[in-house]
């Protein structure tokens, strides 16, 4: 287990570096020189050498590829041009408020979608499930924007139930600014989360083994929880897994219409600056946790299902 | 015309099928509601005696299989009575019809896709002995799981593998235990071994029939497998489209077919001796949608030998001349 383990994360390293490259090529060699943008329309050609000189936009780009690899592994990415904070105690800061929203809205989403998934999928074919099916899709071709509009207007400014947006970091305080965020981002991955869970329980409703287990003479209850459960566990946990590493970024949207100060809204702020370092930061840090939350997918499957062998 | 069973001549009958049908609705139009439907099993009945083996054959989708599940409710049949040991299992509730599973086994035709792949040889063994009540330690299970093991050709060590570590044979095997775990008395072989390999066959063949003898297993065999079926079978059925053509001992089956069908069927068999010239029938056209069976003989379309009457006339099931002491049935206007 463990020698397999380290095995993968060597695996990792040469997909780490592609990934560097890619953004590095996107946005020191594609994205253009931002000195310009930020010096304003008049300065002089000395000024921008001078800030060229700074930002070190005057090395060689191996240089800058091989300080941006430095900035990867040290976890340094130096100072956000808007700010002039140092980046990773942007991250550091933002972590907070951005959790705040993330755990509690994935742990309810996750279980009111299995219990929803369960109930139809015992159910299958019944009243219940078509019904479930129809408010799924509906659910899910509802724009999340609509969701957050209407919540904003008539929850938050005619009802007065939540504030309309903003945050404050006391430790009561911050869940009365995180509810309605909450609820909406419930609301918005239900759908695709019960729809996902119930086709992976009804593929295996199907399977030549379920019959076996009928003939048996199980009960029905017996075979749906003992059998069918067990084995559709398998793609469940491995949706569930691999979006955990991804909460850490937050909800870009979410978090920006309702002024909480995490890192998707440091994101989108870095966006709209065109602040490459805070931008490049985010990229990568995005990257680095997808890498490893496959990873841990990986490694959780060999737990899950007999049939991975570790070799 | 639901007489219940009586007691054979030669045995005691422990299974009797009584005009069985299994309709299968098809839905379209908006509302889904039926629009047609397939007779995948008309109208059959036969009688199973204790300790023999009643084969079945026929083309793929002629209902074989279905007729198997039907028997045992896994599917439940539209009409019609199955009678085991004398009671009427498609009367009593799904708790009994559990209970009599203990009684009444199947093993399934494709041994890859039918075992659980997260369960242990153990947990597939275990289950049916705890859900049953049969033993009451675990120690004394897993001693009975071991005995199922030697009995099946299976070693020991597997109790603890997962099924696919095993090959296709040894996955047989391990189905062959889990029906017989619970000391059943029928068992429905529903195509055992037409998803192994030739040689493998054999050896599986071979050990249901000790497995018959030792334990006193009654068994209905289904297969398409000519040869399969001669060699176990002590009579054998014949069904087309849903329809029995012709039920008979197997030994006079093949060798003095009468239904049209079965003549056809024998004259298809590969003999391995290659300057044997034998006259084949060959028939034309494809098996008839089930969905718009032809009208009088299902078969007529098809045979070699229908007149006029075969068009229009349906030719009931009937008693014809038999050689041995097994009543020969056939549904064949001409057929003697």
């Amino acid at each position: 287990m463990f020698v397999h383990i380290v095995r993968k994360l060597i695996g990792v390293i040469p997909i780490i570096f592609g990934v560097a490259l890619v953004i590095f090529i996107l946005l020191n060699v594609v994205g253009g020189d931002p000195t310009y943008q930020m010096v304003g329309k008049h300065a002089t050609v000395h000024q921008i050498e001078e800030l060229r000189h700074e930002y070190g936009f005057d090395l060689p780009k191996p240089v800058q590829f091989v300080q941006y690899l430095k900035q990867i592994v040290t976890f340094d990415y130096g100072r956000s041009y808007a700010t002039k904070q140092r980046i990773s105690d942007m991250i550091v800061g933002g972590i907070g408020p951005t959790l705040t929203l993330a755990i509690p809205a994935f742990i309810l989403t996750t279980f009111i979608a299995l219990c929803i998934g369960l109930l139809v999928a015992y159910y299958r074919g019944k009243w219940i499930d078509k019904v479930t099916v129809v408010f799924c899709v509906f659910g899910m071709s509802l724009s999340s924007l609509a969701y957050i509009l209407f919540g904003q207007y008539f929850f938050a400014y005619k009802l007065g139930w939540f504030p309309i947006s903003g945050y404050e970091s006391g430790m009561l305080e911050r869940f009365q600014y995180v509810a309605m965020p909450i609820l909406i981002w419930v609301i918005v991955s239900l759908g695709y989360d019960v729809r996902f869970f119930r086709t992976a329980i009804l593929e295996e409703t199907n399977q030549d083994y379920v019959r076996t287990a009928r003939a048996k003479g199980l009960t029905e209850p017996r075979v749906f929880f003992k059998h069918v459960l067990k084995n559709s566990m398998v793609p469940i946990v491995t949706n569930i897994v691999i979006e955990i590493p991804l909460l850490i970024l937050g909800s870009f949207l979410l978090e920006s219409f309702f002024g909480i100060p995490g890192l998707g809204s440091i994101t989108m702020d870095a966006i709209h600056n065109s602040d490459f370092p805070v931008i490049k930061a985010m990229t990568t840090l995005q990257s680095l946790l997808f890498i490893f939350g496959n990873l841990a997918t990986d490694v959780i499957y060999t737990l899950v299902d007999p049939r991975v062998k570790l070799s | 015309m639901s007489q219940a069973p009586t007691t054979m001549q030669t045995g005691e009958t422990i299974l009797s099928v009584r005009n069985l049908v299994k309709r299968f609705p098809i839905k379209g139009g908006i509302f889904s509601r039926e629009v047609a439907s397939v007779k995948a099993v008309s109208d059959i009945s036969f009688d199973i005696k204790k300790g023999e083996t009643l084969g079945l054959v026929g083309e793929s989708g002629c209902g074989k299989s279905t007729l198997g599940r039907c028997i045992l409710r896994l599917i439940e049949p539209t009409s019609g009575q199955v009678f085991f040991k004398g009671q009427d299992i498609t009367k009593i509730s799904p708790t009994e019809m559990r209970k009599l599973r203990r009684n009444m086994q199947i093993i399934f035709q494709d041994p890859y896709a039918s075992l659980n792949p997260r369960m242990t040889v153990e947990d597939i063994l275990m289950e049916p002995l705890e859900i049953h009540g049969i033993g009451t330690s675990r120690r004394e299970r897993i001693e009975r799981i071991f005995k199922l093991l030697d009995l099946c050709g299976l070693r020991r060590e597997a109790i603890a593998r997962y099924p696919h570590e095993f090959s296709g044979g040894q996955r047989q095997r391990i189905c062959i235990a889990r029906a017989l775990a619970v000391e059943p008395e029928f068992i429905v072989c529903d195509e055992p071994v037409s998803a192994l390999d030739v040689s493998i066959q054999a050896q599986i063949v071979n050990l249901m029939q000790d497995l018959q003898k030792e334990l006193g297993l009654t068994y209905l065999f289904i297969a398409h497998d000519l040869k399969v079926v001669e060699h176990i079978s002590n009579r054998v059925a014949v069904m087309y489209l849903g329809k029995m053509a012709e039920i008979a001992d197997a030994e006079e089956l093949y060798t003095s077919p009468r239904h049209p069908y079965t003549k056809a069927l024998l004259s298809a068999i590969p003999i391995p001796d290659p300057s044997y010239k034998k006259e084949r029938i060959i028939l034309r056209g494809d098996v008839p949608s089930p969905l718009n069976p032809p009208s009088g003989c299902y078969f007529h379309p098809r045979c070699p030998e229908a007149r006029e009457n075969c068009k229009t006339q349906f030719p009931e099931l009937r008693d014809l001349k038999q050689l041995s002491e097994t009543p020969h049935r056939g549904a064949c206007h001409y057929a003697e």
